[in-house]
């Protein structure tokens, strides 16, 4: 019996038949000599299972060997925090329901919300007036977004679309008519982003995967596979090159990709439970990510690892949103027990825990020029606090 | 099914021909346009269901799509399709292959003439299983010399057959699959390069300390924090196109060639400063490059075009100085353009510019003239009265969509003013106006 573990989609494809086969024969043994093919079979099972087992304590034994400091040693010398007088400075009624999504403009005061009852509104935060309202076809609208241009926003949920609705200056217009369906999914969107431009979305879906569509044809530009269960978040990097991002999942892994060939070139396992969100370090070295194990933790891209835990006996739900401060010192989170826990990212510990939400924060952006960051809740509001 | 057979049938079938593609030629190519409106005529429906039918035949995979493997739709255009070869002449592994995907997909509960089918490929399947693991190796040694034409037609075939059919994500059946896969990318992620954690940790830490004056919850934002004041001043201080920049602005631009270029304000600076070098085409090419990548799928050929006559073609007029190879590699690959194909020049322009343009202007007289203009606004201590009374006259400010459509008139401005001159074309009037008063002065002399 020929085992190939050699790259190459023909191998793969062979061992896929060696698979049926063995399947096969596992569900009706007759004749003899099949016992003795179905024993091999299972050898070579097992031998596909310890050889993975084995790679991947290689695998950690390469990362240790350059693993010859701890954040918190290096962050020594870094100046203490003093105390923080954060608050509320703007509470945004006008949802219905749950408000599940928000994004920020980069007008560095607008935003888009979106809510379980199917409303998307976009809101001068500064002044808190509602400028435009759209209600989906669906309900629990997971994911919206503002277009770079600030010209646009884009929106979708159980309806496993992604669409685009070009924002007017006219109030009376029906948005609904402009509307653009992009992305379709299989299962529930759970996030969108547009890229640099207008043009591209990049979307991620409860059926696993996570796509880049065009906007003018609704063409699929690439897609990505390799997550295991839903995909419930994504974020792009920060770079100058730009052609990466950052997925994380129910199978409780962050996936770096590469957006131009579809592959995955960095994958992190250690959550304990699903990734609800994740967030890019400022710089694009490093990305956080938050989770219903209750932690946040920080990933060294360069390093290939782990960094830090952000956590606390104390704190047992789970996290539902992180983001950075505008130079990477702080880390906040939104959980799922109505609080913001604001961390210390280089030192570890928490500075400060904001209360004010009645329901579970569901979504927290800081805004573009780092002055504020903006929740949304359960409780049917969005605040601004800074 | 037997609607399939009828449309591949020579005479009564869709329209099929040989299509290039790429530099090879596939035979027996269909478009989309002619699909349907063959499926309309022999159905007598309308278009739309005719348009419903086809894509069903794409998505289960009887008709593939040449060039977009992933899209599994029929478009009603120039689209090209090729017809997956018919399941009755398939390959008998392939034929397994298929009814095993079947069996799982619909959870053993096939319908009776394909359990029977199922069960008599088991049958002869037992017998067969090394002549199996044999023919496939001997099919991918072959696939190796085919011509070309073939090959290419067989890898779409593939393709978009593991496209349609691909296994499923979980469950134990995929175990196989799913295993040989890990392992290969575990083997990948072992030899990738890693770097010291005193060293990546330590860029972090210096990232923060670079950054902490910029960030609003650490340091105090001037004038003031709008948020917190409810005036603006700091928003309209730092506008995209405001005269005079504040000092913290400019000074976050020497933070990095990123910083400088993605604050719009501070590219227009620098671009002062490239003119005044007469080196404005290395930052030209990249922003042209930076519009081809985030553009529509549409305008990528004609985009890619304008490029090279612009920037590469010998003699362009805004011709820029790359290595020999990265060039050749560039031009030939937008014999086929796609988004990345500027990829490999633009890493190299940006270089050029990260690792020399950009210092010798933040040593220039332009960056330092604007470090000395910058304005440092006073901290405004507003007493909570007053912040109550800012709040009462909050203005709205002028709307995203306003300042868009102003600045696609500015980059139409610029774009205009900065045109290539044609030299040739200017060369030849002068020529033609010298011509004229040397003939003037041998008639005169």
């Amino acid at each position: 019996m020929v085992v190939c573990c050699c790259l190459g989609r023909t191998a793969t494809w062979v061992s896929y038949q060696l698979k049926i086969h063995a399947q096969k024969y596992m569900r009706s043994p007759l004749i003899p000599e099949m016992a003795t093919q179905e024993v091999q079979l299972n050898e070579t099972l097992a031998h596909l299972k310890s050889e993975s087992e084995s790679l991947k304590s290689k695998l950690e034994e390469e990362r240790a060997k350059l693993h010859d400091v701890e954040l918190h040693q290096v962050a020594e010398k870094v100046e203490g925090l003093g105390q923080f007088v954060m608050k509320t400075r703007r509470t945004l009624k006008g949802h219905g329901n749950k408000v599940l999504c928000m994004d920020w403009c980069k007008d560095k005061r607008r935003i888009v919300s979106s809510s379980q009852d199917g409303k998307v509104i976009v809101w001068d935060a500064f002044t808190t007036n509602k400028e435009h309202a759209v209600t989906m076809p669906c309900t629990w609208v997971m994911a919206c977004a503002y277009a770079p241009s600030g010209c646009a926003v884009a929106c979708g949920g159980l309806d496993n679309k992604c669409s685009v609705y070009p924002l007017s200056l006219d109030k009376n217009e029906n948005l609904a008519a402009k509307k653009k369906s992009v992305a379709m999914h299989t299962n529930y969107l759970s996030a969108c982003s547009f890229t640099n431009s207008d043009m591209q979305i990049l979307t991620s879906s409860g059926d696993g995967t996570c796509a880049l569509w065009d906007v003018e044809s609704g063409q699929l530009l690439q897609s990505f596979h390799g997550h295991a269960a839903d995909v419930l978040c994504l974020d792009l990097a920060p770079s100058e090159t730009g052609n990466t991002f950052v997925s994380g999942g129910c199978d409780k892994k962050a996936n770096v990709w590469d957006m131009r060939s579809g592959q995955c070139i960095q994958s992190f396992e250690t959550h304990e439970s699903d990734i609800n969100s994740v967030r890019y370090y400022p710089s694009g070295d490093a990305f956080a990510s938050g989770s219903d194990d209750a932690t946040c933790r920080l990933y060294d891209l360069r390093a290939d690892r782990e960094v830090a835990i952000y956590s606390k006996e104390s704190i047992i739900f789970g996290v539902s949103s992180v983001d950075f401060s505008l130079s990477g010192r702080l880390l906040f989170g939104g959980y799922n027990d109505y609080t913001i826990n604001v961390w210390d990212v280089l030192k570890g510990t928490r500075v400060s825990i904001l209360f004010g939400h009645e329901n579970r924060v569901s979504t927290l952006r800081v805004s573009p020029d780092g002055t504020a960051f903006s929740t949304g809740s359960w409780d049917h509001t969005l605040r601004i606090w800074a | 099914m037997a609607l399939v057979v009828e449309m591949q049938d020579p005479k009564g079938g869709v329209k099929g021909s040989e299509q290039k593609l790429n530099v090879t030629s596939i035979p027996y190519v269909i478009t989309g346009e002619h699909v349907l409106t063959w499926i309309t005529n022999k159905m007598k429906s309308n278009t739309e269901e005719a348009q419903v039918m086809a894509t069903m035949l794409v998505a289960y995979g009887y008709i593939y799509p040449i060039q977009n493997h992933k899209k599994l739709v029929m478009c009603n255009d120039g689209t090209l399709y090729r017809f997956q070869t018919d399941f009755g002449t398939f390959d008998t592994v392939d034929s397994v292959v298929a009814m095993m995907k079947l069996n799982i997909r619909k959870k053993g509960m096939l319908e009776a003439y394909e359990q029977a089918h199922y069960n008599h490929l088991n049958k002869w399947l037992n017998h067969k299983w090394d002549f199996i693991v044999m023919q496939a190796t001997e099919q991918y040694k072959a696939t190796k010399e085919r011509k070309k034409a073939d090959r290419v037609v067989l890898d779409c075939q593939e393709r978009a057959y593991w496209v349609v059919n691909r296994p499923p994500v979980s469950g134990t059946d995929t175990f196989f699959h799913t295993a040989l896969t890990h392992n290969i990318f575990y083997q990948q992620t072992i030899m990738r390069s890693r770097v010291k954690s005193s060293v990546s940790l330590g860029a972090l830490v210096k990232y923060v300390t670079t950054y902490k004056n910029h960030d609003a919850f650490l340091a105090p934002c001037l004038p003031s924090n709008p948020w917190l004041t409810n005036n603006d001043n700091y928003w309209t201080l730092n506008t995209r196109r405001v005269e005079t920049p504040t000092k913290m602005r400019v000074e976050r631009w020497s933070f990095s060639l990123f910083e400088l270029l993605t604050d719009l304000r501070g590219r227009d600076d620098f671009k002062i400063f490239l003119k005044k070098e007469f080196s404005g085409e290395n930052l030209a090419f990249w922003e042209a490059a930076e519009e081809l990548k985030w553009g529509t799928a549409s305008s990528m050929s004609s985009k890619a075009e304008t490029i090279f006559k612009t920037f590469l073609a010998p003699g362009a007029p805004r011709w820029i100085n790359i290595d020999g190879r990265t060039m050749g590699m560039t031009v030939k690959g937008l014999e086929h353009p796609h988004r990345y194909v500027l990829e490999a020049a633009q890493t190299h322009v940006f270089m050029l510019m990260k690792k020399d343009t950009f210092f010798r202007y933040l040593k220039s007289p332009t960056y330092k003239d604007i470090q000395k203009k910058a304005l440092s606004p006073e901290a405004q201590n507003f007493s909570p009265a007053q912040i109550e009374q800012n709040a009462q006259s909050c203005s709205p400010g002028i709307h995203p969509i306003i300042l868009w459509q102003q600045e696609m008139e500015e980059n139409a401005k610029a774009a205009a003013a900065s045109a290539p001159v044609d030299v040739k074309a200017m060369m030849s009037k002068m020529d033609r106006k010298n011509k004229h008063i040397l003939e003037f002065m041998h008639t005169r002399f």
